[in-house]
């Protein structure tokens, strides 16, 4: 299943944070997590290991808390899939400064490789249109991640959602850190905000 | 028709219905900021109270676990949030429960009981006979109202113990309090 032109997930997810200025950006389960580490650690990162389907979702309970602030949620088609709902919670709350980049490979490459349902059957652009996030959009070029990392910056203007699809490469892994706490309170201090 | 001839005739208990505001009130003091829900009955009037809130935010949300999910980005933002639901919801939540043990966050969820005193519905039956364990499994402590004057006191201590010991805590108002619905076509 190779198709000609796919962008690699490294380089996407190093143009969207390469001038993230204050932006949190928050990595689902799986690669997406490793792709944010790989383009540089950074204190307003929060790895996910483990609560598959959460990552839109938890995009949406801080893009509330911190409305004047950029919040990207980087994650898989398999992540997204399995919280899918979140995207029709996400559209009734409309955070105007939350963003979502699925890095589509359409398949569940942590697991070995087994296809998923966007490699023939599911179109999560047109989910997440249909749930109320009007700025959904399929992403095929680096000029058009460019123009949407630019936009991830406007907190006026979300919410929205971009599928971009990458090749099925399984690369090196880059792991980033696994301590809950640690990530939590890392963010959060970096807010500003005081430990109970 | 499927209420028996010998059944309560309709659903509201006769005991004071003054504590979902009670509640809310609670909620309010510790300064809850998101309310993410799955509607019950039991919760209609505490669900109207937030909506009606300009302090609060009520989220419904398609399924349960995700309201665990949202109040870690919450609390990561710097809000608390407390999760409604019914006991069904409880275990549609389970693995996302491992966030309140990975990141040690206040989670407090307050959750109708269904399934036990006088239930009529079968189909509630399990879920509610095994909520307590699955949450007591979840490593989330559990508190029971089961009368309208305990709930003020139940849901205080809850409260307190999840946003300012960390104490991931939920509190079952059981269907004894709520009354158990009847269904009558």
């Amino acid at each position: 299943m190779t198709k000609p032109n796919l962008l690699h997930r490294r380089d996407v997810v190093k143009a969207l944070l390469a001038n993230r200025k204050e932006a949190i950006a928050i990595g689902g389960l799986g690669a997406s997590t490793n792709d944010i580490t790989a383009a540089g650690d950074h204190a307003r990162n929060f790895y996910l290991w483990g609560g598959m389907g959460g990552a839109a979702i938890m995009g949406l309970g801080l893009a509330l808390a911190q409305p004047k602030l950029p919040v990207v949620v980087i994650t898989g088609d398999g992540e997204m899939l399995m919280g899918m709902g979140s995207l029709a919670t996400i559209g009734l709350q409309k955070p105007r400064n939350l963003s979502i980049v699925v890095l589509d490979n359409e398949c569940y490459g942590e697991t070995g490789g087994q296809m998923s349902h966007t490699a023939s059957a599911a179109d999560l652009v047109g989910v997440a249109r249909a749930c109320g996030i009007s700025d959904s959009r399929a992403i095929s070029t680096m000029a058009e991640v460019e123009a949407f990392a630019t936009s991830i910056q406007d907190v006026f203007a979300g919410p929205r959602f971009a599928s971009v699809k990458i090749d099925a490469a399984n690369l090196e892994r880059v792991l980033p850190m696994r301590d809950g706490i640690f990530i939590l309170t890392r963010l959060r201090s970096d807010l500003g905000l005081a430990p109970i | 028709m499927h209420v028996r001839a010998d059944a309560p005739t309709e659903t509201a208990p006769t005991t004071d219905q003054s504590w979902p505001d009670e509640i809310f009130d609670i909620l309010q003091r510790f300064d809850v900021r998101q309310v993410p829900y799955v509607p019950d009955a039991g919760h209609t009037r505490l669900i109207q109270r937030v909506l009606a809130s300009s302090a609060m935010r009520g989220i419904p949300l398609t399924t349960e676990e995700e309201g665990v999910a949202l109040l870690v980005g919450a609390w990561a933002g710097g809000q608390r949030g407390a999760l409604l639901m019914q006991s069904s919801g409880v275990g549609n939540c389970i693995n996302m429960l491992s966030l309140t043990q990975v990141f040690r966050f206040p989670f407090l969820t307050l959750v109708t009981m269904r399934g036990e005193w006088g239930e009529f519905n079968p189909w509630q039956v399990p879920m509610g006979a095994s909520t307590q364990g699955v949450f007591e499994l979840s490593g989330v402590r559990v508190l029971r109202a089961s009368h309208a004057q305990e709930v003020r006191e139940v849901v205080e201590a809850a409260a307190s113990q999840a946003y300012n010991a960390l104490t991931p805590t939920a509190v079952l108002l059981s269907q004894r309090l709520i009354g158990a619905k009847v269904f009558v076509k």
